[in-house]
């Protein structure tokens, strides 16, 4: 045991020589890929040669985690990510500071979205949104037309063929989930996503999973955040991304965290990050996002998107941030609930569904046209009202943290999903069982 | 002393950090108050229920399949005079030692839907075998990652079977399957047992392969989702932790449960492992042809990497569009660090597992220490914990811990990750010199020390070298998988210059021009691991001979 205590201390010793805190180390906190943060690193320390930039790659929620649980002993600097409620989740538990920009040139709004945090806390230096990308290939060799917009993806043909990731997974499907339901209308946006999902190959767990899936040809077309699709086709992937009508431009971020040990060069970061030189990084083929600056695109390739000229881009949608904060939870239990748990049923369910309309066709027979219709309000059917959803006392269940104390909620949400999914589950059945009813009859 | 050094550091670094998180699942969100609702609750729910039903079925098939793969090649290899029986024993390791995600990874790519080999099925004759739909691909995923824990923990047992009972067998007219089944398996079974639990248990609580293939019906995929979830604080994630670390320990108290009251040594050991015999060219034949095709398959995730690691693009074909070296220049670029990391991390992490191990075992089978069971039920608990869990707590409970001399938070120093491997892959030592010493007869050490040999001595000139195959097949099992390990050292890695391996492959695995360099990364793990693995086997072998031959010159 000695000679292994004397090791441990000495390797220690040899290894804490290198590893201890130098006087201008700055620590980011961030989910993004090497590509990113190696460009971005290499640039920022070309220009401050007495700072030594660590980037510490952490998934966002557990990035948060960890930021969380090391707050009384803070060691990191800045968190750097993408979803906006990630940097709410912090700046509600006061484990950000706020910091006062001195670049200029940068507007308030992208399509409907501030920019930055209307309180200072965090910065918005790239946009992006939610559309959807397929793999060339793979629909010529299924023989599958291009999907546009979001509609389209319901069409029978391409059943088993579209990949998404979960919105409890991920913040940027999340407002794209309910960008859509804001758009349509809650029974009607939950009808909409369950069609589309009802063709779903798969829900992956991880944001990259789609862009990988569709890369790879395991599915043909997916749904994923525009960097993704265009960094893939920058690699020589053959890929295509195009943005629907009804999509939601939201800022990725950059926040201090709160007690920075080196707030001195965090600042710095930031100012690099929407400088003119640090926005044109995000033009790298790697990278591709879409710049905050307007005036950086005039260096962006032809055809790159740029929200700040095209109206159309984002501008169908008008988002109300609140009700959106309200339901945040309950929207991504219900998706789970009845959309990612349940996918073998749902599809099932569809696949009748499609089975029975195709073999309908044109055909003038009640019994079956009604028992179609029976089947889809069973599929569409929702376990809760928008209402419900909205209310306090419900959604409050579901969060972190109740505001007061009184606030009263009833239930815990495992009953409560509990019981959604029994509803949804036999409603499935349900609804497989009379479409196979109408399609025997035609 | 050394037992009560070992609970202490069991409860430092497992029970206090893993009670810390999962006390939640016994409190009501609402109150605060102690509650058991949860618990009903989550058999309440019939996702959870069949969660629960999938993850069984799951481990249990795995288990299976993998015995499927791993018995011939440990039968094989050490029951027949065979040419390049290192080399398979080493190929039949290599699974271990590529982090599940990158199997999956490249798995998909072969067998998926639309991978290599449906789309030539499709093509000639317009058939697709979903061999990675659901829970068929994390069955196909899990047997072939870790049938090696059967391959090495069956081999150490035959090896060390004692070749006077065949004989005697033989001699009494017992031949081939027949020899097989009632005499040689049922003595090796103390290496099955252990072998087969370490399987179910693992793939029971595997998080990264469900996830990677999307199956997220299953218990640990539940319990991971909602604990790191934004926002969600609902109990029902920890919940399923306590219910994952019940099942594990239910599962090795049944493994010890069927092995109660048989007594597995035997007191020859000089002229140890069964009598090797010379095939005839036509079985020679036979042989080599199952051997390669099991090799190609538990293989195919590498070729798979390998393809993958050298392609330009690899996209909807059955093979590249191209290939380069150039992902090869990238990763070499990043590789250093993470290399050196990965190998003092894990050598270290496997050492401090074999020596705790041989001192458990030791303890549990040679002493009355009171509560010694419990050592070793404490011990293997680790393989229930699951990594995002143990991560967690290490963070809540030693950040403000900070280390003297270093002035580092214990929660940010490397250390840690040390801690956390050697936890996490400890029950795996811990098995192997468990299942080393129940071979090992009492009535030698008794001899020794009969001969005036202290305790001391008879420990480290008999046990433990007699113990020397489960030690190393412990040290290598340990090393080879704490190396790729990834779940608790992505939660427990604060400085990208401390980063071992497989999180530099997990974070180029994540953007799409990184797929390339990924792959090459884990190219480079498998062939370092590889290499380390087969030079060990080389000093085990050689060992041997060097002690059979000692024995020789005795017997004359």
């Amino acid at each position: 045991m000695k000679l292994v205590k004397t090791l441990i201390i000495a390797s220690s010793l040899l290894l804490s020589g290198t590893a201890l805190a130098a006087e201008g180390t700055l620590t980011i906190v961030t989910s993004y890929p090497p590509d990113t943060t190696n460009t971005f690193k290499a640039a920022f320390e070309a220009k401050h040669p007495n700072v030594k930039v660590e980037m510490l790659k952490k998934k966002t929620s557990a990035g948060i985690k960890y930021i969380k649980e090391t707050a009384e002993n803070n060691k990191s600097d800045l968190f750097w990510a993408s979803a906006p409620d990630a940097f709410e989740v912090l700046k509600g538990d006061n484990l950000l500071a706020k910091y006062d920009v001195k670049v200029s040139g940068i507007p308030d709004k992208v399509g409907s979205f501030p920019i930055n945090d209307p309180d200072g806390y965090y910065k918005g230096f790239a946009a992006s949104g939610y559309g959807i990308m397929w793999n060339t290939r793979y629909l010529k060799a299924k023989k599958l037309p291009i999907a546009r917009e979001w509609a389209d993806l319901k069409n029978p043909v391409y059943f088993g063929h579209v990949g998404m990731s979960a919105p409890s997974r991920s913040g940027t499907t999340h407002l794209t989930v309910e960008t859509l339901i804001q758009g349509l209308g809650w029974e009607q946006g939950w009808a909409e996503w369950k069609a589309i999902a009802g063709n779903f190959k798969t829900v992956t767990a991880r944001s990259f999973g789609v862009p990988d899936g569709v890369n790879s040809g395991q599915f043909g077309l997916g749904v994923v955040i525009d960097f993704f699709g265009l960094s893939s086709k920058a690699s020589g992937f053959p890929v295509e991304f195009s943005y629907p009508k009804v999509t939601t431009l939201v800022p990725a971020n950059i926040g201090l965290v709160n007690n920075a040990p080196n707030s001195e060069a965090a600042g710095e970061f930031i100012e690099f990050l929407l400088s003119t030189e640090g926005q044109e990084l995000l033009l790298n083929p790697k990278i591709m996002r879409l710049p905050v600056n307007p005036k950086t695109y005039a260096k962006a390739p032809a055809e790159f998107p740029n929200p700040f000229t095209d109206k159309t881009l984002g501008a169908e949608v008008k988002f109300d941030l609140q009700l959106s904060k309200n339901r945040y939870n309950v929207v991504n239990s219900l998706f789970d609930v009845m959309i990612t748990y349940r996918l073998d049923e749902l599809r099932a369910a569809t696949k009748s569904i499609h089975d029975a309309k195709a073999a309908l066709g044109d055909k003038d027979n009640a019994e079956a046209i009604k028992l179609i219709a029976e089947a889809e309000a069973l599929v569409n059917k929702m376990p809760i009202t928008a209402k419900q959803a909205a209310e306090e006392g419900y959604n409050g269940v579901f969060k972190t943290k109740r505001k007061k104390a009184a606030t009263k909620s009833s239930g815990r949400q495992a009953e409560i999903e509990a019981r959604w999914d029994d509803m949804v589950k036999e409603n499935y059945a349900k609804a497989t069982e009379l479409a196979q009813q109408a399609k025997s009859l035609l | 002393m050394v037992g009560l050094f070992i609970a202490a550091f069991l409860a430092l670094f497992l029970l206090v950090p893993v009670v810390k998180v999962i006390y939640v699942a016994f409190i009501d969100p609402a109150t605060g108050d102690f509650t058991l609702l949860n618990f009903k609750d989550f058999f309440d729910s019939s996702l959870f229920r069949e969660s629960f039903y999938n993850s069984f079925y799951v481990s249990a098939m795995s288990v299976i399949v993998a015995t499927l793969i791993a018995m011939p090649l440990a039968y094989f290899t050490t029951r027949f005079n065979f040419k390049g029986a290192a080399i398979i024993q080493t190929l039949g390791i290599i699974p271990l030692i590529m982090p599940p995600f990158v199997g999956a990874v490249a798995m998909k790519l072969l067998f998926g839907t639309n991978g290599s080999i449906n789309l030539l099925l499709e093509e000639y004759l317009g058939i697709n075998i979903p061999f990675m739909e659901g829970l068929n691909g994390v069955i196909l995923v899990q047997s072939i990652h870790y049938f090696p824990f059967i391959l090495i923990n069956l081999s150490a047992a035959l090896i060390n079977i004692d070749s006077s009972m065949e004989e005697a067998a033989q001699n009494l007219g017992t031949r081939g399957l027949r020899l097989f089944r009632k005499i040689v398996f049922p003595l090796a079974m103390p290496g099955y047992i252990a072998g087969a639990a370490l399987v179910f248990i693992k793939v029971f609580d595997d998080l990264g392969t469900p996830l990677l293939l999307d199956v997220n019906k299953m218990l640990a995929p539940q319990a991971y989702l909602r604990i790191s979830s934004i926002g969600i604080s609902d109990p029902m994630g920890y919940v399923i932790s306590v219910i994952l670390i019940a099942i594990s320990l239910f599962s090795l108290w049944a493994s010890f449960q069927a092995m109660k009251g048989r007594d597995y040594s035997s007191v020859q050991k000089g002229g140890g492992g069964l009598s090797k015999r010379d095939l005839k060219t036509g079985e020679r034949i036979m042989v080599y042809a199952v051997i390669g095709f099991i090799l190609f398959m538990v293989l195919s995730p590498h070729i798979g990497l390998l393809l993958l690691s050298f392609s330009t693009i690899w996209s909807f074909a059955v093979l590249p569009d191209g290939y380069t070296f150039a992902h090869y220049y990238t990763a070499f670029s990043s590789a250093s660090g993470y290399i050196t990391n990965t190998l003092i991390y894990a050598g270290l992490a496997a050492l401090f597992d074999v020596v705790l191990g041989v001192a458990i075992a030791y303890i549990v089978y040679r002493t009355g220490l009171i509560g010694r069971k419990w050592l070793d039920y404490g011990a293997s608990a680790a393989l229930a914990i699951p990594g995002v869990v143990l991560g967690i707590g290490y963070l809540r409970t030693f950040h403000n811990v900070e280390v003297p001399i270093v002035g580092e938070p214990l929660a940010s120093w490397w250390v840690i990750i040390v801690i956390a491997l050697t936890i996490r892959r400890f029950p795996y030592a811990l098995r192997a010199c468990v299942a080393a010493i129940q071979q090992v007869s009492v009535m030698l050490e008794e001899a020794a020390e009969n001969l005036g040999a202290n305790k001391r001595r008879s420990v480290f000139k008999i046990v433990v070298p007699l113990m020397s195959g489960g030690i190393i097949a412990g040290f290598v099992t340990s090393f080879a998988t704490a190396s790729v390990e990834l779940s608790a050292t992505i939660m427990l890695v604060a400085k990208e210059s401390d980063a071992p391996l497989a999180y530099g492959i997990y974070e180029f695995l994540q953007s799409a021009s990184g797929r390339g360099p990924g792959a090459a990364l884990g190219i480079l793990a498998v062939i370092i691991v590889g290499l380390g693995t087969y030079f060990s086997h080389r000093i085990i072998e050689r060992g041997e001979k060097k002690r059979n031959a000692a024995v020789a010159v005795n017997e004359e």
